[in-house]
Formats: structure tokens, C-alpha cells, sequence
């Protein structure tokens, strides 16, 4: 087995992996997609077969959350979440599970390992992780980080992280991702090792990229576009939503008063007093009713949200993209540039400003040895070029074609999701609906004996 | 308005005993019908007011004619409550609507403000109409009927101002000294008030809360449909999806308009109308025990012998029997207004349930609609 350099990714065997179910949306899983053969993604090849953790069907939860403290870098005390991720081989045959792993990360690791792969994997859509902070509350929502709910809702976020990763085809087979479910300690001096943050593009090279860029590839211009669009729609929409949550609770929990002064009114009350006391309950059943609706509200708001973090994903591929193109144009602008010297120097006509050539009219001709020596060493340097230009083109047709199979992949991942999570909107509405009509029909019947 | 079984009276009156045996026998019979329509602005150099236009329909005999039409201002409704009051200081006058409202930005002539009035003041005068005793008093059948100088000149007529306001000052007085001896019942009616006072103002400002918050849902509502279609330019596979909740939403809004309305139209007025009756029937109470203060300051007088005796024990006797027929006049209206209450409160908090039930089902359909598309 060859060793790959310490500082590459490794790969591990491909194998087949069967669709890990998750309650809400259904993730496509690469079925048959590992038999593909192993990818060569980023800098090295080494494959690795030390284990045959992945030929069983695996499970992946992130099981609880627990408060910590401890020390930070500059040495003072910090309180964070810390999150249990356990990992369950299932066996074929008689679908039992078996913990195999289980470890404790805290969100600052999910996030190394996500800065990680969007390195190593710049073709590929990488999944978001679940916000950082609370955004898009409503009044009653805390934004607080350590809020049991806000930390609930996390823990489910994660969860979903991993399982998209699992599930992705290119991804789950990436050895780092492998020992963040599997190691724990040293996984962080691990990850550095690989050098990626050497890798990382600089943001402000992009940026120089996206404006310069002539000829980017249509569709990516296209998909930057619609990303934007996503993003705005549905910051637009949570935001609304967050309102209407808002009122909603307020109109729910005024009815809460009446159930008060109802129960206070029925004791002067004869005959009425029954009906009045009894239907106050019923207001009190209705008004604490909100609760639990906005609770489940609020799950699908973080399914909402998933996408709109997916849409700065879907902009990190396409940034690539001009990246790459702006590097061919410019090689090649470079080499094109050099041929015309070299032609120029040939020929002896100057066309081009050149400094040499300046100097040489100032301060005399250069000798002919001179000349041929600078057409050699330009020769030189444009065989490198149409060298690196081969290359770089090939590489580019190759990034475009890698990353537009999973834009492929992500977009009917997205249609699937998306429909499913409106769906699943329509029916928490009928149940708030059916609640509605029973607590309101129980009144009725009260404020009738009255 | 109702009318059915109010506990037997002491007749005040021989018409009202009239009235009793009529209404016993066919108790939905009604023979004097209003309506207060129109309302109208009128503007002089002095002022700008409004008027209602007041349309009555009888088959009495005391009345001239059977169809009557008269144009009457909110000022016009204010005296006769008060020469009702005075001529039954012991029963339970229906409230008349505020004379406007000061807080928030309701102006007098603001449409919507002028529209409640005249809801309010067309009850005020069918429940009048369907009051027993009210219902016969010369005050309130000049007021239906009589043209605009006529009612003028018929205003001047009975005690002045000054000797009003004399009595006014004597009453206050007696009502300084407190009550000694209320009677049990009317010591039980006191605390009923009190706290149904309480009750009702709460519920009053509770249901118009619910109001607004229904309000503020449905404006967000307003702007979380159409977000859906926004979206829906952008998303090939999902339009069909996002335009139904689009529609669901939209769907949602108009049934929260209707239920508003509802609230509006039913379970608003009726409650605002009986915190006013719970203001009014402090008033009656007070007109009671100043009644019977009257006499307990003679008795009292009499006990020390302050001033000619036989002349203080005819007076007595006097107001023993006008304490007597306040106190059987209140208790008999008391027992009619608990019962219109209850009937009142219990159809207006039903109909608020009803509206509620029809609108969770109005959503449910569209929302299993919406769902079943896949």
C-alpha cells in the first residue's frame, strides 16, 4: 500500500452506503455511488484500507449536549456546549447496532472540520452547519447561545451536518471526517497537520477574481445568481415568519386572560357560574396551546434555514470557478504576451514597450549573443506556459465538470427537501387547526349551559 | 330584544299592570319597533353635530299615528336617560353610549366611531321599548315622536336646572351619611355589582386586546403570502408547492378579517355595553340607598325628637312606602337585567366560539388540500 504525503488527505475504501434515515428531511445517500472508485480529490492518492468501518451500515447521532467549562487559548475561563456524537455500526443481517464510537466535539470542531473540507473540496456543496447565533427570533425565542432550547435545536442542526456529510458520496469517504467521528483527541493537531488553511484562497483573491474574470462558464454566473435570490427570499421569509409567530403567541395567550377572569366571575355567579368556570379552563388549554405549535414551527424554520446556508455554499463552489477561470485567463494572457516578446526579439521589430528595450536605446544595442540568449531563456519559459496552461485548462474542464454533478446532486437534494419541508408546514397547520376547532367546540358547548 | 319571563312586580303602576298581563300572555309580542339610521352631519356658525334619523312603527292606541320619523342628536338621547332616571330612580336605565372617547385617535367623526354609536343608541332605545315600565313613559314617547321645536319646548317644561341641582346636593348629602341598614339582598346586589364591575371591565379590555392582536397577525400575514410567489420565480420544481401556501396563507388572512368582524359586530358592543350598565347600576344602587337615607335621616330626626312629631311621622310614612316601592321596583328590574345578562353574555361568548370553530375549519380545508398536492 502505498503511503500517501502526510499532508494529504486520505481516502478510504470505497464501499457502499446505505441511506441513513433522519426524521424530517429524506437524505439521498450514495447507494452504488462508492463503486465508483476512489476520486482524486486535492493533492496526493493514498488509499487506505485499515479499516472496514464503512462496509456496515452506520448510524450517526448526536445524542446530547453538555454544558462545559474550561480554559481558552488566552487562558481564561469560557462555558461552551459540548456535544456527544455517537457513531453505531448496524449489521446486515439481523439489524442490530453496536456502538462503536463515541466521542464529545464542541461546535468550534465542527467548524474546523467544515473549513476543512470546503478546502479540500472546493467542487463540492459542502453542507452548513446550523447557525452560529440565534437569528430571525421572535420575542419569546431567547437569542441566547446557552438556552436549552436554542441548544436542543443545535444538537439537531449537527446531527444533520454529519448526516449530509455521510451521506454525500465524495465526502464521506474523506479520512479527517473519519477520525472527527472516531478520534478523539489529537484530531485537532491532525487537521492542521494537513496544512489546509495554506490552501485556503485568499478571500481577497477571489474578490479580484469574480470582478476580472471575462469568460466565466454561463451556468456558474447563472447559479450565482439564484443563490443570491435564495438567500434573500428566505432571510425575507424567516423574518416574516418570526412576526407572525409573534402575533400569533399574542393573540393565543390573551385568550389566557379570560380564563382567569372568567374563573373569578363564575363565583358570583349562580347559574352561569359552572359554564363560565369551566369554559375559562378551556381558554387556559387554548392559550397554552401556542407553546408546543411554535415549538414545531420552529424546526421547520430551521429546515428553511439549512437552505439558506446552503446558498453561501453553492457561492463558495462558484467563486472557485472564476478563481480558476481568472488564473487560465491570466496564464494565458502571460503566455501570450511572452510569445510576442519572443517574436518581437526574433524579428527585430519592437512593438511592444519594453524595458530592455529602452535600456538599449539609451545606453547602446545589446549584442547579438545578448539577444539569443534572452529568445532561449523566453523559449524556455513558453514551453513551461503552454505546459501549465494544458494543465490548468485540464484541470479547469475537470473542476466543471466534477462540481456541476453535485450542483446536479444538490439541486435535487434541495427540490426534495424544500417540497417535503413546505409540506410538512401545511400539516403542522392542520393540527393547529384541529387543536383550533376542538378547544373552541368544547367552549361552545360551556358558554351554552351558561 | 327579550322579553320573556321576568318575575311578577309590584305594580308601580295600573299600565304597567296592563303591560304585565299582555306580556305574560304572549310574551314575544312587540308593539313598538325602532330603528335609528342615517346619521347625519350639521354644521352652524356655533357647532357641528349629528343627527339620527329615528323611524318608530306601533299599533299602540296612545299614539297618534302608527309610523313616526324624527331626526334626534346625541344631546337629545342624553336627556331623555336623564328624565328617565328621574322619573325611576330605582330602576336599571339602559346605558347610552360614551360621549366620546379619549384615549386613542378616535375623533368625533370618525366613521367607524359614528357607526358604533348608532348601533349603541338603537339599542338604547329598543331596550327601552321592550322595559315593562320604560317602555309607557311620556318622556320616551315624545322623544319618538315629537318634531324638533316641539321636543324643544317640551324640554323646557318640568323642574329647572336650579331646583335640579338642589336636589342633587341634597341628595349627596344624605348619601354622605352612608347607609345604615341596607337590607341583605341589597347588600348582596352591592357586592355582585362591585365585582362584576370589575369582571366585566377586565373582559371588556381583554376582548378588544384580542382585537388588535388579530389585527397586527393578520397585517404580518399580509406580507408572508406573497414572499411564497416571490419565491416561487426562482424555483422551477417547487412553484406549484410554494404558490399553494402562498394561497394558503392568503386564505388564512381573509379568515382572520371575517373573524374580526365577527368579534366586532358580536362580543365587542355587548360587553362594552354592559360595562356601561355596570357603571349605571352603581348609580341606581346610590339612588336607592339615598332613598332610604331620606327616611332613615327623619327617623333618625324623630328618635331625637328634633321636630314636630306628627308632622315628621306623616312624612315618614310617606317615604316608608316610596323606600318600599324603590326597593320591590329595583328588586324586580334587577332580576329582569341578570337574566337578559345571562342570556346576553352567554349568545355573545357562543357566537365568538362559533366564529372561532369556523375558522379553524375554513384553514383546515386548504391546508389538507395543499398537502395532498405532491
Amino acid at each position: 500500500m502505498e503511503q500517501a504525503p502526510p499532508d494529504a488527505p486520505r481516502q478510504l475504501q470505497p464501499a457502499p452506503l446505505e441511506p441513513l434515515g433522519l426524521p424530517d428531511a429524506g437524505l439521498q445517500a450514495a447507494a452504488g455511488e462508492g463503486d465508483e472508485g476512489a476520486r482524486e480529490e486535492g493533492p496526493g492518492d493514498g488509499t487506505m484500507t485499515e479499516n472496514n468501518f464503512w462496509l456496515k451500515k452506520i448510524e450517526i447521532s448526536v445524542s446530547e449536549a453538555e454544558k462545559r467549562t474550561g480554559r481558552n487559548a488566552m487562558n481564561m475561563q469560557e462555558t461552551y456546549t459540548a456535544y456527544l456524537i455517537e457513531t453505531r455500526s448496524v449489521d446486515h443481517t439481523d439489524g442490530q447496532s453496536v456502538l462503536t464510537d463515541s466521542l464529545w466535539r464542541r461546535y468550534s470542531e465542527f467548524e474546523l472540520l467544515r473549513n476543512y473540507l470546503l478546502v479540500y473540496y472546493p467542487h463540492v456543496v459542502v453542507p452548513p452547519l446550523p447557525e452560529k447565533r440565534a437569528e430571525f427570533v421572535w420575542h419569546k425565542l431567547s437569542a441566547d447561545n446557552m438556552d436549552p432550547d436554542f441548544v436542543e435545536r443545535r444538537r439537531i442542526g449537527l446531527e444533520n451536518f454529519l448526516l449530509r456529510v455521510a451521506s454525500h458520496p465524495i465526502l464521506c469517504r474523506d479520512k479527517i471526517f473519519y477520525l472527527f467521528l472516531t478520534q478523539e483527541g489529537n484530531w485537532k493537531e491532525t487537521v492542521n497537520e494537513t496544512g489546509f488553511q495554506l490552501k485556503a484562497d485568499s478571500r481577497l483573491k477571489a474578490l479580484n477574481a469574480t470582478f476580472r474574470v471575462k469568460n466565466p462558464d454561463k451556468r456558474f454566473t447563472e447559479l450565482k445568481h439564484y443563490s443570491d435570490e435564495l438567500q434573500s427570499v428566505i432571510s425575507h421569509l424567516l423574518r416574516v415568519r418570526a412576526r407572525v409567530a409573534d402575533r400569533l403567541y399574542g393573540v393565543y395567550k390573551v385568550h389566557g386572560n379570560y380564563g382567569r377572569v372568567f374563573s373569578e366571575w363564575s363565583a358570583i355567579e349562580k347559574e352561569m357560574g359552572d359554564g363560565l368556570q369551566s369554559a375559562g379552563h378551556h381558554m387556559d388549554v387554548y392559550a397554552s396551546s401556542i407553546d408546543d405549535i411554535l415549538e414545531d414551527e420552529e424546526h421547520y424554520a430551521d429546515q428553511l434555514k439549512e437552505y439558506l446556508f446552503y446558498a453561501e455554499a453553492l457561492r463558495a463552489v462558484c467563486r472557485k470557478h472564476e478563481l480558476m477561470q481568472y488564473d487560465l485567463e491570466m496564464a494565458a494572457q502571460d503566455l501570450a504576451s511572452k510569445k510576442q516578446q519572443c517574436e518581437e526579439l526574433a524579428t527585430g521589430t519592437v512593438r511592444t514597450f519594453s524595458l530592455k528595450g529602452m535600456t538599449t536605446k539609451l545606453f547602446g544595442q545589446e549584442t547579438p549573443e545578448q539577444r539569443e540568449a534572452r529568445i532561449k531563456v523566453l523559449e524556455e519559459q513558453i514551453n513551461e506556459g503552454e505546459q501549465q496552461l494544458k494543465s490548468k485548462n485540464l484541470e479547469g474542464r475537470e473542476f466543471v465538470k466534477n462540481a456541476w454533478a453535485d450542483i446536479e446532486r444538490f439541486k435535487e437534494q434541495k427540490n426534495h427537501d424544500l417540497k417535503e419541508a413546505l409540506i410538512s408546514y401545511a400539516v403542522m397547520q392542520i393540527s393547529m387547526c384541529k387543536k383550533g376547532i376542538q378547544v373552541w367546540t368544547n367552549a361552545k358547548e360551556c358558554f351554552s349551559k351558561m | 330584544m327579550d322579553m320573556n319571563s321576568f318575575s311578577p312586580m309590584m305594580p308601580t303602576s295600573p299600565l304597567s299592570m296592563i303591560n304585565q298581563v299582555k306580556f305574560e300572555d304572549e310574551p314575544d309580542l312587540k308593539d313598538l319597533f325602532i330603528t335609528v339610521d342615517e346619521p347625519e352631519s350639521h354644521v352652524t356658525t356655533i357647532e357641528t353635530f349629528i343627527t339620527y334619523r329615528i323611524i318608530t312603527k306601533t299599533s299602540r292606541g296612545e299614539f297618534d299615528s302608527s309610523e313616526f320619523e324624527v331626526r334626534r342628536r346625541y344631546q337629545d338621547f342624553l336627556w331623555l336617560k336623564g328624565k328617565l332616571e328621574e322619573a325611576h330612580p330605582t330602576l336599571i336605565i339602559p346605558p347610552l353610549p360614551e360621549k366620546f372617547i379619549v384615549k386613542g385617535m378616535v375623533e368625533r367623526f370618525n366613521d367607524d366611531f359614528i357607526e358604533t354609536r348608532r348601533k349603541a343608541l338603537h339599542k338604547f332605545l329598543n331596550r327601552i321599548a321592550d322595559h315593562p315600565t320604560l317602555t309607557f313613559n311620556e318622556d320616551f314617547k315624545v322623544f319618538l315622536t315629537a318634531q324638533a321645536w316641539e321636543l324643544s319646548s317640551h324640554k323646557k317644561q318640568g323642574p329647572g336646572l336650579l331646583s335640579r341641582m338642589g336636589q342633587t346636593v341634597r341628595a349627596v348629602a344624605m348619601s354622605m351619611r352612608g347607609v345604615k341598614s341596607r337590607p341583605e339582598e341589597f347588600m348582596e346586589m352591592n357586592n355582585f355589582i362591585e365585582i362584576f364591575s370589575q369582571k366585566i371591565n377586565l373582559i371588556d379590555k381583554i376582548s378588544q386586546r384580542i382585537y388588535k392582536e388579530e389585527r397586527e397577525y393578520s397585517d404580518e400575514m399580509k406580507e408572508y403570502g406573497p414572499i411564497h410567489v416571490l419565491w416561487s420565480a426562482s424555483e422551477e420544481d417547487l412553484v406549484d408547492t410554494l404558490k399553494g401556501v402562498a394561497s394558503c396563507i392568503d386564505k388564512c388572512c381573509k379568515a382572520t378579517e371575517k373573524r374580526m368582524s365577527g368579534l366586532s359586530e358580536a362580543l365587542l358592543p355587548v360587553v362594552h355595553e354592559y360595562v356601561l350598565y355596570s357603571e349605571m347600576l352603581m348609580g341606581v344602587m346610590k339612588r336607592r340607598d339615598q332613598i332610604q337615607a331620606e327616611l332613615d335621616s327623619k327617623v333618625e330626626a324623630l328618635t331625637y325628637k328634633k321636630a314636630d312629631t306628627d308632622l315628621l311621622t306623616e312624612e315618614i310614612g310617606k317615604l316608608e312606602d316610596k323606600v318600599e316601592c324603590a326597593n320591590n321596583a329595583l328588586k324586580a328590574d334587577w332580576e329582569r337585567w341578570k337574566h337578559n345578562m345571562q342570556n346576553d353574555i352567554k349568545s355573545a361568548f357562543t357566537d365568538m366560539a362559533e366564529e372561532n370553530i369556523h375558522y379553524y375549519e375554513q384553514i383546515i380545508l386548504l391546508q389538507v388540500i395543499m398537502s395532498i398536492r405532491r
